[in-house]
């Protein structure tokens, strides 16, 4: 789950780490309040979107004076800000930011991720901020400083002073800088976070360290120990199909295509899309109605599917283990009755009481086609779909 | 022989009194494999459909003789039940349990690590481990499994069922096959079990199942590239995923445009590894490597076996 700059801010806050604090606007009626709360000229109006790359975007704005500030705030609220993390249709801007503008006289990154490889922490940072990490790391990746972290004992204090100075920070500040490093690193481990990142970290005019941005998020698996972060979750930045698929405890993922799919498991949901595209065809979704599916389950997929408009047929793959094919059949028979399903249907069924199964939708009024194998319910829906 | 997991295990289950430990404990005792009973904290002394359930791990291993565990204890409580059953003496732990925290996961590898290097871990979120016709620790069905030659690893549940489905249409049965689990930190990689079906006599050829995400398919490669002696197919999952999106599995995500399908497949080729184009095709690509497709000229010295001749 992510989370947006001013929600980030008041997580950064709490752990102690320097930040700028600022007001959230949803109407521009709401400037007043920021102004009196924030009087002193100038500041900076910032889209509060989850996609990054605001600022280049034009989602990022200093304001000099009032005028200025009611101008940028009404530029920014309601734009569709396009940046390379928004895709093409760009995201709509439904909060801004506002926030006191600071003086600073160089620019860093820092994150925290975990390392896969390496099953640990690793704190990402570098003295040339302000850009993309993605880019640096693609055309500069000798700028990237790394530090593996131990999760048990976080980032050790000698660890943060060797980041402090190889990053090129005053001597001065050796103590600020490792300070603000362990601090992230504590809020990742103890927020159960899948990224911490501040782009940039500044150093003031004054020498002092500062975090200028800030981003969250957390782990979805973490999330279920922190619940009351559980609220934070914005449904404006999510797919509305996903987060219902969530309710129902079911994995879905939009795709671009038109032939909707629903399968057991996660590797084998994902299969049965690679399998649509090898084949020629297009998936519209990923869909997994859990290892061990049930016949509710499988109706719920079935409405999350077809209120997808763009989808012209449909593709069931489920390889039966624990989960028997005669109660998933059932499943499908009585979920295709309650969604008055009138799209081709392909199924292929395998496993567990797959005879029963494929009795069972023989016997019913169910149109569908059935399929012998993988490859062949792919060839057969797309097919259906190109007429 | 085969690999991990063999008739000396003797088993418990971590979570034996909730429904879903207590259905597949009763599973795998029907598939032969030697169920000692189970632990609940708090629920010791209790007998449940044959099963003795013990408050401790450390007492169900004195009593019962137990060198492994199988756990279904939920998410939020099964980095402490690993932790447990490593602390108990516990050989090869095999996690199922899906959604646990992947700091969890970091801090017990860390402790595995350091405090107990020879334990196996398996999992989490994963359907575990069957070596056919002799034990079973996991979910998975059975009865579609064959004794055999052919070594399975995979990320995936059902995906591997799918595997082991068309190995056994080839009439070609199974040494071992093992679910790695779907998560980003888990216990043994593709490459711990690359080497451990390498070095198994029994095991003649080898299909992985990887899908997007993480770097585990690319440093299995490297392995297979410099020393795998036996032929190895392979299908990644997840050529259509989008970027930056969990594809149910959270250890399934292309992020910074790292971990796609197209790089896994290109590594995995170019160490001589046969790569099926669709999932259909994963039984047909074990049959064209057996034959000694994909590793032309690319064998080892010394490794010589049958598969030398290119067809």
């Amino acid at each position: 789950m992510k989370l947006h700059e001013y929600q980030a801010k008041e997580i950064f806050a709490k752990y102690g780490l320097p930040v700028t604090p600022g007001a959230v606007v949803k109407h521009l009626s709401e400037v007043d309040e920021a102004l009196k709360r924030f009087p002193n000229a100038p500041w900076v109006v910032k889209a509060q979107i989850h996609a990054g790359g605001r600022g280049k975007a034009g989602g990022v704005k200093l304001a000099k004076d009032e005028v200025e500030l009611r101008n940028k705030a009404s530029d920014i609220l309601g734009m569709t800000l396009v940046s390379p993390q928004t895709g093409p249709q760009g995201k709509l801007v439904k909060k801004i930011f506002i926030t006191p503008a600071m003086d600073y006289a160089k620019e860093l990154y820092v994150s925290v991720v975990l390392d896969r490889g390496r099953q640990c922490p690793v704190i990402l940072a570098s003295s040339e901020g302000g850009t993309e990490i993605e880019d640096l790391a693609a055309h500069k990746p000798q700028a990237i400083q790394k530090v593996y972290v131990d999760p048990i004992l976080g980032l050790e204090p000698y660890q943060a002073r060797q980041l402090h100075l190889n990053l090129g920070l005053s001597r001065d500040k050796i103590n600020q800088g490792a300070r603000i490093f362990q601090d992230l690193v504590r809020m990742f481990l103890e927020l159960d976070l899948s990224l911490v990142e501040v782009n940039p970290l500044v150093v003031l005019k004054d020498g002092d360290i500062h975090c200028l941005d800030a981003k969250v998020a957390f782990e979805d698996n973490g999330l279920a120990r922190h619940k009351e972060y559980a609220s934070w979750r914005d449904p404006d930045e999510e797919d509305a199909r996903e987060l219902a698929a969530a309710g129902h405890g079911l994995s879905y993922i939009s795709l671009d295509g038109n032939i909707g799919c629903l399968a057991n498991g996660a590797g084998l949901a994902m299969a049965t899309a690679d399998a649509i595209q090898h084949f020629g065809g297009s998936p519209a979704n990923f869909l997994d109605v859990g290892g061990s599916a049930t016949a509710k389950a499988v109706t719920q997929a079935f409405k999350i599917i077809l209120s997808d408009t763009r989808v012209k047929a449909i593709l069931v793959n489920i390889f039966g283990g624990i989960m028997k094919c005669d109660v998933i059949a059932q499943g499908i028979i009585e979920a295709a009755k309650e969604v008055g399903l009138s799209l081709p249907l392909v199924i292929r069924l395998e496993g567990t009481n797959v005879e029963q199964g494929k009795k069972m939708l023989s016997q019913s009024t169910l149109h569908y086609q059935f399929a012998s194998s993988m490859d062949e319910a792919a060839k057969s829906v797309v097919r259906a779909v190109q007429g | 022989m085969a690999i991990f997991l063999d008739k000396r295990a003797r088993v418990i289950c971590q979570g034996i009194t909730g429904s879903a430990g207590l259905f597949h404990s009763k599973a795998c005792r029907d598939y032969g494999t030697k169920m000692m009973g189970g632990v609940t904290p708090g629920k010791g002394g209790a007998e449940i459909e044959g099963f003795k359930v013990f408050d401790t791990v450390g007492e169900a291993v004195e009593k019962t003789g137990a060198n492994t565990t199988m756990i279904f204890v939920p998410a939020l409580f099964a980095a402490d039940a690993i932790l447990e059953a490593a602390a108990a003496g516990i050989q090869l732990i095999v996690c199922i349990t899906e959604g646990i925290p992947a700091n969890d996961m970091a801090r017990v590898r860390a402790v595995l690590r350091y405090r107990h290097p020879d334990v196996r871990l398996i999992g989490p979120n994963c359907p575990g481990i069957i070596t056919p016709g002799v034990a079973k620790v996991g979910i998975m069905p059975g009865y579609i499994h064959k004794p055999g030659k052919i070594g399975i690893v995979s990320r995936s549940g059902t995906l591997t069922y799918e595997a082991v489905w068309q190995v056994t249409q080839l009439k070609l049965g199974q040494s071992t096959c093992i679910g790695i689990g779907g998560d980003p930190i888990v216990g043994t990689s593709h490459l711990d079990t690359l080497e451990a079906f390498n070095a198994d006599k029994d095991t003649q050829g080898v299909i992985m199942i990887g899908e997007i995400g993480g770097t585990a398919e690319e440093e299995a490669a490297q392995y297979v590239k410099k020393h795998m002696k036996k032929p190895v197919a392979a299908f990644i999952a997840g050529a259509t995923a989008p970027p930056g999106k969990r594809m149910g599995h959270a250890g399934a995500i292309v992020s910074g445009g790292k971990g796609t399908a197209k790089e896994k497949i290109a590594a995995l080729e170019a160490a001589g590894i046969v790569v099926a184009e669709s999932p259909g095709e994963i039984g047909s690509a074990l049959a064209a490597a057996l034959k000694g497709k994909g590793r032309k000229g690319k064998l080892a010295p010394g490794s010589g076996t049958k598969k030398k001749k290119k067809a």
